[in-house]
């Protein structure tokens, strides 16, 4: 065995889609936060679309269907969320904690009753990967951009739109208008309360389809707590990105290649798998110690109180 | 007769204080309380629309909970790790901290203990014992130093660096007792304990180890501490308002660190006393989520070490009236899992509670 | 003629607080009307009501001779009404031109923001009301002179004929100060409305028509400016003469308390903020140190109290190289400091009275037994002895701080600092935000530990309160003493001009 079984350019495409889900709940956690409200229930909504995404392929045969509804519950539960700490100011930290909690719990309980087992589910319909016509017939960016699960090029343009409307368009500099200094966007005429509300409705989508590429466009099954930490990794990679939707991403294709790595190597049988599955978590940490001196957040994230 | 009456009056005087302060405390909880009952109240609608009858499932759990010596025993046992853990994210909290790492400094305090104790033969348990302690304490303290550390020079947010190393302490746990000290047989667990090292069962035959008493001195402990020395009040006044901390002279830096510390170690214990206690050996995936249940808890116990227990003996009593539950009605063991994140969530909405309340002041 | 704006019988109360009653207020077209009073007699509230930030509990508004219903910002700014707000509502990583159109956006196709159109129009704005602007500059980089003219291009731009100023001068140096005024007379040359709110007898004389002072909330009256005189606008204001000049012991031969040589510190963003900043303060001194906010003051003081690495020049305490000592070596050789903003950096609000009143010693004799362990007896007694010398008025030693007034608040803080008798104290804006009795009762305090022999470092933003305390003046300017004064012979053009970065003989 050589190198090249390791690093090859089938790890880069594998990169690629282990990118997506971070991504999108990097984006939706760079959302969430450029309007105030820290989101670290990117976790439990990503866990909970997943499930649902399933369960919805499960009954309907629908997989399209199912990732609609992936994102309709990460909506779901970025309302809750925003529910209970804009309008209620409660404790946005135990909020995002009592959210991860209720995915481990009900999608285990729920599947359970669904499928008779509390740690998959069965095999559903699942996204099919696609090929682009042209793209697919470049050398070696071809192969790792050419055929990839639909999702991932929803990722790359959804990415590229949230750039483009954070900074190019009204609601986008509303957004972070509110965040960075509430008071001055209420006196402007903004509603604060729904640029808030919008902000983690949106931040709850976003993480809800990164769910959906979990489960639907990744694998075809639900498996117990199958997010495995990535929506907190998102978060870091929302800090290294500096709470730019492209930055994220850049950061995103970082962890994506260390999840990649940790896979391949675990089918090679290099290491014992427990050693390597610590890897990007690990890399978080020392990520997150590297970068986080020199990067400002975009929020005080204090609850906004008219008075 | 005047002395007589004297007397008569202080006692009145001391039973009456007593008595408006455990109503005051009280009425404190009663926020707390009723997100305890709101959960379970949408709990029972989750049970309701899976096709279960929540009645049936809350008694069995009740039942299983509190109905014998043995249900009270095992209740207390499953309270137990909780109120390490739940001591752990109470003291991070105070200091302004949010330490959601419990569980692996849980399981990391375990396996250091369970090291100690297989390492070592033919010490008397007078040391073995406070010995393995020990190491399972300093290993969750490590745990929480790390992040502390790194949130006090690079300013890296604890919530994701406890959490990361969660997964950490889980995975490293799980090779080590999957290759190195693995033992013999099917099951990825270490050898036994040497007895010596072991804390002795107090209520045969359920599992109540020492370890509960352990907690117990724990409460006090972090009750005295918090209140009653200076270091506590450099710990509180951190959490509240670190710039008038700083300001008074406190290292609010150094106080954080040693406060993260001093909340992984209260995590490591609790592994520790699971490990030596309960289960007599480390076994791979010994924890539940008993570092979640911790959080809940300590949140739930209003954030004061005797609420603490309280609500630790009601999660105890969740989980092993759950297990009693399952078994009965076969209804899945992460309803209560359910039932804790619900009470998170409305307790994380306190002005929720409030309102809830002074609607029905106006209605009534 | 019809008002502008009448405000009719406006009530509103706060928790504990009555902040408006019953008050009836009007401004006429093309009119600058001064809205009088101190701290706290509800000047900033009624405005508040008239922007529709806050609801009234009772009373109505007419604009224009119309009754509207002013339920929120949007509402005011369609009725042509505008606010500038003492803190500024500007977000500061946005440029100019996008503050400005922040809710107002300028869009191709609805879609996308046209950034250069936005730039144009309020270049246009810009220089048809003489406020000079770059407006593609992000506004975190800009002058605080150059940001209120923005705040006022904003509400220009919103159509408002009816303009509200928040204490506009608080953050001014006298210079701009003047070309605020100008521009003001500008806006009223145009046919605008302008509500000038201040606590400022002279300034509110020198440029408004008509004033209307208020009280504790309620109306006291109002005055056509030719027709009433400062001392008649002072008793309306409070119930008796504002006290202006302090009697001060005359102090002789005195030892050096505090020498800064040099000191070099760096500020939030890596930037020199101190650049060999040098001067002394004597035993029963107060040295009173003005300067435009952002010249090095904050800094300063952190870098005395030793918050802030220093990161070149010396500082010594009684002959005491403290350039390194921590705060809580510093505290423990005499260095007491009252903080700018007492809830932020001075107290633990959730803290009770007595807790915060041994913050700083809570690790001493006797508060401590063997540095350990607290002896809540002996910090009770404590605490009651100081809420009585201090004349602290709290429900008991145990009330949360937070629930006490500003006043109240301020007496722990110079409790607990004064009381431990240091050898010099650090006083950053120690009256903002309080009224007239409190302010007096903190000036009083600094004068009499003064007299018994401390030295008092004196930041202010307030000249009066500089010129009525200080022994010597010092101005800072751009992290350096560029001047040291005699109160006697600097009058305020002097001063601001100082200040400015000027230079008199």
């Amino acid at each position: 065995m050589n190198i090249i079984d390791i690093i090859n350019v089938g790890l880069f495409a594998a990169t690629l889609r282990m990118a997506t889900p971070i991504t999108l709940a990097a984006l939706g956690g760079i959302f969430s936060e450029r309007v105030g409200v820290v989101n670290i229930a990117l976790e439990g909504m990503m866990l909970t679309s997943a499930f649902s995404g399933v369960a919805v392929s499960y009954y309907t045969g629908n997989p399209w269907l199912g990732v609609l509804v992936a994102v309709a519950v990460g909506g779901l539960l970025g309302l809750i969320h925003a529910f209970l700490t804009v309008t209620f100011k409660g404790n946005q930290i135990v909020s995002g904690t009592g959210i991860n909690i209720f995915a481990l719990g009900f999608t285990a309980y729920m599947s359970q009753i669904i499928w008779g087992s509390r740690g998959a589910s069965s095999s559903v319909p699942s996204l099919k990967a696609i090929s682009i016509p042209i793209l697919k017939d470049i050398p070696i960016v071809g192969e790792i951009l050419g055929t990839q699960t639909p999702l991932v090029y929803v990722m790359i343009l959804v990415t590229v739109i949230a750039q483009f409307v954070l900074f190019k368009t009204p609601i986008g500099l509303r957004i972070r208008a509110v965040g960075e200094h509430p008071a001055a966007a209420d006196t402007a005429g903004i509603s604060v309360v729904r640029v808030k509300y919008l902000g983690v409705v949106v931040s709850g989508m976003l993480a809800g389809l990164g769910g959906a590429f979990l489960s639907l466009g990744h694998l075809s099954l639900f498996t117990w707590g199958m997010t495995g930490g990535r929506g907190f990794i998102a978060l870091a990679a929302m800090i290294f990105g500096r709470w730019m939707p492209l930055g994220a991403f850049g950061a995103s294709i970082m962890f994506g290649f260390a999840d990649a790595l940790q896979m391949r190597l675990q089918s090679l049988g290099i290491l014992p798998p427990q050693i390597i599955l610590m890897l990007p978590y690990i890399l978080t940490v020392v990520a997150l110690a590297g970068v986080v001196r020199k990067a400002t957040p975009p929020s005080d994230y204090k609850p906004y109180d008219k008075g | 007769m005047t002395e007589w009456k004297e007397g008569v009056h202080r006692e009145n005087g001391l039973s009456s204080r007593l008595l408006a302060e455990i109503r005051s405390g009280l009425w404190r909880m009663l926020p707390q309380a009723i997100a305890v009952v709101a959960a379970f109240l949408v709990g029972a609608v989750v049970l309701a629309v899976t096709g279960y009858s929540p009645v049936d499932v809350y008694a069995t759990m009740l039942a299983g909970a509190f109905g014998d010596v043995y249900g009270i025993g095992q209740t207390l046992t499953k309270a137990t790790p909780i109120i390490f853990t739940a001591l752990a994210f109470l003291f991070s909290m105070k200091s302004g901290l949010f330490n959601i790492g419990a569980e692996g400094q849980l399981i990391i305090g375990g396996f250091a203990a369970a090291l100690v104790g297989i390492s070592f033969d033919g010490l008397p348990a007078l040391i073995h014992v406070p010995l393995a302690l020990l190491a399972g304490a300093l290993a969750g303290g490590a745990w929480g130093f790390i992040p502390a550390i790194l949130r006090a020079r690079l300013g890296a947010h604890e919530v994701i660096t406890t959490m990361m190393l969660s997964y950490v302490a889980t995975y490293l746990t799980s090779y080590m007792v999957n290759y190195p000290f693995k033992a013999p047989g099917w099951v990825a667990q270490t050898v036994s304990l040497a007895p010596s090292a072991q804390l002795p069962r107090i209520l045969p035959p359920t599992q109540l180890s020492a370890s509960f008493i352990v907690a117990l001195i724990l409460v006090a402990l972090t009750y005295f501490v918090l209140q009653k020395t200076t270091f506590g009040y450099e710990v509180r006044a951190s959490g509240l308002n670190p710039l008038a901390a700083e300001n008074g002279g406190i290292n609010v830096k150094r106080t954080m660190i040693i406060a993260l510390f001093v909340s992984g170690a209260m995590a490591g214990l609790g592994g520790s006393g699971e490990v030596m206690g309960v289960h007599g050996r480390f076994i791979d995936g010994f924890s539940p989520g008993y570092g979640w249940d911790g959080l809940a808890v300590a949140l739930v116990g209003g954030l004061n070490p005797v609420g603490v227990v309280i609500a630790a003996v009601l999660f105890g009593a969740l989980r092993s009236g759950g297990m009693t539950m399952t078994r009965v009605t076969h209804v899945p063991l992460d309803i209560v899992i359910i039932l804790q994140s619900l009470v998170i969530i409305f307790v994380a909405a306190p002005t929720l509670i409030r309102y809830l309340l002074r609607w029905r002041e106006h209605k009534g | 003629m019809t008002q502008a704006v009448e405000m009719l019988g406006i009530t509103k109360t706060f928790p504990g607080v009555v902040a408006n009653d019953h008050l009836d207020f009007s401004a006429e077209k093309a009119e600058i009307h001064g809205l009088l009073g101190e701290n706290g007699a509800g000047k900033t509230v009624l405005m508040s009501i008239l922007y529709g930030l806050y609801r009234p509990d009772g009373g109505k508004i007419r604009v224009d001779g119309k009754e509207v219903h002013m339920d929120s910002p949007a509402t005011a700014i369609r009725h042509g009404i505008g606010m500038v707000h003492q803190h500024f509502m500007l977000v500061p990583s946005l440029t100019v031109a996008e503050n400005i159109v922040l809710g107002n956006e300028v869009t191709r196709s609805r879609v996308i923001l046209d950034t250069e159109r936005a730039s144009e129009e309020v270049r246009v704005f810009s220089e048809r009301y003489n406020l000079k602007v770059d407006t593609d500059a992000p506004v975190h980089a800009l002058t605080v002179g150059a940001q209120q003219r923005v705040e006022i291009i904003k509400a220009l731009y919103r159509g408002a004929e009816i303009l509200i100023l928040d204490e506009p001068t608080a953050i001014l140096i006298p210079q701009e100060v003047e070309e605020l005024m100008k521009a003001i007379r500008a806006l009223k040359a145009q046919g605008k409305t302008v509500i000038f709110i201040s606590h400022k007898l002279r300034e509110v004389l020198s440029i408004c028509d008509r004033i209307t002072v208020l009280k504790k909330g309620r109306l006291v009256g109002t005055v056509k400016t030719g027709e009433t005189s400062l001392p008649q606008l002072a008793t309306m204001m409070v119930d008796r003469q504002v006290l202006e000049t302090f009697d001060k012991k005359p102090v002789e031969g005195a030892d050096v308390v505090l020498r800064v040589e040099g000191v070099q510190v760096v500020n939030e963003r890596g930037l020199p903020a101190l650049k060999g900043i040098a001067f002394d303060i004597m035993a029963s001194e107060i040295l009173g140190i003005a300067g435009v906010e952002g010249n090095g003051q904050s800094e300063l003081v952190e870098a005395l109290t030793g918050l802030r690495r220093v990161k070149g020049g010396r500082i010594f305490l009684n002959q005491v190289d403290i350039t390194v000592a921590s705060p809580e070596e510093r505290i423990r050789l005499g260095v007491s400091h009252v903080p700018a903003d007492r809830n932020k950096t001075g107290l633990v609000p959730d803290f009770s009275v007595m807790e915060n009143l041994i913050l700083g010693s809570q690790g001493e004799e006797p508060f401590a037994k063997r540095h350990m362990f607290l002896d809540y007896g002996a910090a009770s007694s404590y605490a009651d002895g100081l809420i009585a010398d201090y004349s602290i008025s709290t429900p008991s030693k145990d009330t949360p701080v937070r629930n006490l007034s500003g006043g109240t608040q301020q007496r722990v803080v110079l409790a607990r600092e004064f009381s431990r008798h240091p050898k010099l104290i650090v006083a950053y804006q120690p009256t903002r935000g309080l009224d007239i009795g409190a302010t007096e009762y903190v000036r009083g305090k600094l004068v009499e530990m003064r007299d018994n022999g401390c030295a008092v470092l004196l930041i202010s933003a307030d000249l009066d309160e500089i010129r009525a305390l200080s022994d010597r003046i010092a101005v800072i300017f751009e992290g350096r003493i560029v001047a040291i004064r005699d109160p006697k012979n600097t009058n305020e053009e002097k001063l601001g001009l100082l200040m400015a970065g000027g230079k008199i003989d």
